[in-house]
Parts: structure tokens; C-alpha cells; sequence
């Protein structure tokens, strides 16, 4: 497992039923492109997030396959529909198999 | 040695050229066969689809991109003068309340950033823009 990886999210606690909220993501992580060398030359291996997503009540909102040209401390913002209370469930996955999951429930004002 | 204004100009000239050369050298992939490559040969359409980037990134290593395809299930990512030209494959599900995204790549240089839509009625839309990087973003 990557040092230090921390999983932020902004999401709105309560919202009205139906509203279409921005989420915020933010893992820190760092995204080693497997390009990179050392200073012996050797080449430093590949160690990205090659998967995110988001589902809202098990209902896929967001499906992300990422290669290593995304940036250091990967940052998703994106739209989603909240129709009920519920919870958004995000999940990271690291290529060397770990996986940080996130959770913010949503209330409905 | 004393240094003439014409001497100057000539190695202004020459420094340059090696400047341009590598990036002329390095074959970026045509954004063509990119746009190819996930269509499947099908030819995509210039509307419906957006990407926003900046015209002139100053560090390669974080270029904030947006990306808004009305309708679309699943928008690719691609840097054409990146080694790997992958970035990103976005697939939008259910929950999802438009088809757009905000994120972060890396560009190894100055170079076009290619967007491929995929539309539920499977079509393909597909828009590109060239960011100009002074900083590359992939190391060495």
C-alpha cells in the first residue's frame, strides 16, 4: 500500500430531493508514472490509481479508468443527481491492489 | 573571443532549432489514429462535445481539463505527445446528472489533448485542443 494515501470529498449534507449536487474529490497519492528514474537510472515502477468510482445507493454515478498521465493527487469533480436520502460511496483502487473507500451520507432537507 | 550581434543571432538560431527539433523527432500520434483507435474506425462527429483546457499550461505536471458531452456514456481522454497517449475513460452511470468531469492530467509537452464521446446511440463525438506546456510533466 502507497504511504499516506487520504481520501477527501466534498459533499453537501443536505440537499433538496431531486437536486443535481458537484462533488470534489481528492485522494492524495503519488501517482508514480513508472517513467521516472532514479539516480542510478534504473527506472521507478509503475504505481498509480488505475480506478475511481462513485455510486450513489449502489447506483453508479461515476466509472473512471485512469492511465499513469493523470496527475499527482488525483482530483475528480463531477455532476450528480440526488433523488433520496442516501449515501455516496467512493472507491479508489491502487494498482497494487489496495482500495480506499470513502462515504458521505446525504440528507434530504 | 569577442561576440558579434551576428554571432548571437546564430546561436540564438541554433538553440532553437534543437529546441524544436526533439518535439518534431518524438512522433507524436496523429490525433487521427487516436480518435480511430476508440472508435473502432467509425468516423466521430465534431459536435457534442467539449473540452476545456488551458491554451498555455505552465507546468505539465497538473493541467486542469473539463470535459461536457450531453448524452454521452463514455468520454476517453488522450494526450497525443504524452509516451502513453492514455489519460482517462470516464463511464457515467445512472446516477450521474450531466456528462462532464473536472480533472488533472500530465502533458509531457506541448501538444494536442484529444476527447472521444461515445454517445448512448453509438455514435462518436470527439473534440481536441492544443496546450502549449512550458514545464513537461513526465520526469527526466
Amino acid at each position: 500500500m502507497a504511504k499516506g494515501v487520504k481520501a477527501r470529498v466534498k459533499v453537501p449534507k443536505t440537499v433538496d430531493a431531486g437536486e443535481i449536487v458537484t462533488l470534489k474529490t481528492l485522494i492524495s497519492h503519488k501517482m508514480e508514472s513508472g517513467l521516472r528514474k532514479d539516480k542510478d537510472g534504473n527506472k521507478i515502477p509503475q504505481s498509480i490509481i488505475n480506478r475511481f468510482t462513485c455510486a450513489f445507493n449502489g447506483n453508479t454515478v461515476i466509472d473512471v479508468k485512469m492511465a499513469a498521465a493523470i496527475s499527482t493527487n488525483p482530483y475528480f469533480a463531477f455532476d450528480a443527481v440526488v433523488p433520496e436520502a442516501g449515501e455516496f460511496h467512493f472507491t479508489w483502487y491502487d494498482d497494487d491492489g489496495s482500495i480506499y473507500e470513502e462515504k458521505k451520507s446525504v440528507k434530504i432537507a | 573571443m569577442e561576440l558579434t550581434r551576428r554571432d548571437t543571432m546564430a546561436i540564438g538560431g541554433a538553440a532553437a532549432l534543437t529546441a524544436i527539433l526533439p518535439s518534431l523527432s518524438s512522433a507524436a500520434i496523429p490525433v487521427n489514429e487516436l480518435i480511430m483507435g476508440v472508435t473502432g474506425g467509425v468516423d466521430a462527429a465534431s459536435k457534442g462535445i467539449s473540452l476545456t483546457a488551458p491554451e498555455i499550461a505552465e507546468n505539465g505536471n497538473t493541467v486542469p481539463i473539463s470535459i461536457d458531452a450531453p448524452g454521452a456514456v463514455a468520454i476517453t481522454v488522450m494526450a497525443a505527445g504524452n509516451p502513453r497517449p492514455a489519460v482517462a475513460t470516464f463511464n457515467f452511470g445512472g446516477g450521474s446528472a450531466s456528462q462532464s468531469a473536472t480533472t488533472r492530467i500530465r502533458l509531457a509537452g506541448t501538444q494536442d489533448v484529444v476527447a472521444v464521446a461515445e454517445m448512448a446511440d453509438g455514435s462518436f463525438a470527439t473534440a481536441h485542443q492544443t496546450v502549449k506546456v512550458t514545464i513537461g510533466g513526465c520526469g527526466g
